[in-house]
């Protein structure tokens, strides 16, 4: 296959990644990984470091909007990135010694995991109960709804930062932004509304992946002619997501098609997993 | 509160929301100059990328990509972009820092400052591995 195909076919395969990935919430690099290796042939290292790339790239361009809005709550986000950031550099550094198919099955599973919980229906749940460490850290915020300016209160914060190492280490051993398990650690355990724990955890998402990045920048998984054409792909994939999201309202059916294409390509990550193909 | 500095939580939302446009807007154009003359040049070669080799020499190092930028090597544009994407964020933790020692959250000013310590230690230790 020449360079300008092979790069093509990255480049529409990435746009639909991002495309799908913005209307589900899911996020952009998601499909990415499985389309390179699986689809493409290419070494899962690469992957993971062209992955990684455009999670940044989708992150900060969508933190971009959210933060100006005034949802996303910036000093949460900022305290809980001690424990992404401190997981995201253990994940990139434990990844050099983990053989790379139990790196795919582990992906595989994160990934149906991820797929189930973007089916789950978000109710907006208001905690009002003051708790002491949100208290001292300044966590407790508001945020604006169209019924008007609303406060919130942030529960389980220890639980919540141990939830967080977690998601930083997958972040950084399978170069994915790990959004879900962030929203996860953010919605049961913290409490948060949806709407905040949605904007902060893309927030956070953005400092994560570079955490884990600079890792792999010298290790040498980023490859510019494979990077390129999957981050321009991706972005420009979820800017047209973002806009189609105004206009539909009901993506319900969309999260079933995504969760169902999610969880083949999961399936066949494991599959090539075990038997040792990746 | 003094009020000669009124600088607010909103302030650095508009801050920081341009830092991360900017930041992607010029990475990408720059990924996107570089990818052109990269497929300009080696367009019609095969590509291969089923075992891993890291990535070639020349952009190993920060001087190497620096010299063959000015040689307009297609590939050395892209890495260029790509390590700005990267900084985009960590720059966003910067502003977020100087943002909380205009508003005087000394605890903030704090966590700012240690996320940036893993991210430098995490460079560092990339750099050792």
């Amino acid at each position: 296959m020449s360079v300008i195909i092979f790069t093509l076919i990255i480049l529409i395969g990435s746009y639909f990644a991002g495309l799908l990935g913005s209307l589900t919430g899911l996020g952009g690099g998601f499909v990415i990984i499985p389309l390179l290796t699986l689809g493409l042939h290419v070494d899962i290292h690469y992957a993971i470091g062209a992955s990684l790339v455009s999670v940044i790239a989708t992150s900060s361009g969508s933190a971009a909007a959210y933060v100006k809005e005034g949802i996303t709550n910036m000093r949460l986000g900022m305290f809980l990135e001690i424990a992404t950031t401190a997981g995201a550099m253990t994940g990139a550094i434990v990844a050099v010694y983990i053989p790379t198919h139990y790196i795919a099955i582990l992906l595989g599973v994160i990934l149906i995991f991820s797929a189930i919980m973007s089916l789950k229906k978000k109710a907006e749940q208001i905690v009002k109960e003051p708790n002491k460490w949100a208290l001292k850290l300044k966590l407790n915020s508001s945020y604006p709804t169209a019924q008007g300016t609303v406060n919130y209160s942030v529960s389980k914060v220890g639980g919540g930062f141990v939830m967080m190492i977690f998601a930083g280490i997958l972040s950084g051993l399978l170069g994915i932004g790990s959004g879900a398990l962030k929203v996860l650690a953010m919605d049961t355990i913290m409490r948060i509304p949806f709407k905040v724990s949605t904007t902060t955890s893309n927030f956070m998402i953005g400092v994560t992946a570079a955490a884990s990045a600079v890792v792999y920048l010298q290790r040498g998984y980023i490859d510019p002619g494979i990077s390129m054409p999957v981050v321009i792909g991706v972005l420009i994939g979820a800017l047209s997501g973002s806009k189609i999201l105004v206009h539909t309202q009901s993506s319900r059916w969309l999260r079933w098609v995504f969760a169902i294409v999610v969880t083949f390509l999961a399936s066949q990550m494991i599959y090539n997993g075990i038997i040792g193909r990746i | 509160m003094a009020q000669k500095i009124n600088f607010k939580d909103t302030d650095m939302q508009v801050v920081i929301g341009w830092v991360l446009r900017i930041g992607v807007i010029v990475s990408i154009s720059i990924v996107f100059f570089g990818g052109i003359i990269f497929l300009y040049r080696h367009g019609h070669e095969i590509a291969d990328h089923k075992k891993f080799v890291g990535i070639p020499d020349f952009i190993q190092t920060p001087s190497g990509i620096i010299d063959n930028i000015i040689a307009l090597r297609g590939q050395a544009i892209i890495q260029f972009g790509i390590i700005l994407l990267i900084a985009t964020p960590i720059l966003r933790v910067i502003f977020s820092a100087i943002g909380f020692v205009l508003e005087k959250d000394r605890l903030y000013v704090f966590i700012s400052l240690l996320v940036l310590l893993i991210i430098f230690i995490s460079t560092i230790s990339g750099h050792v591995g």
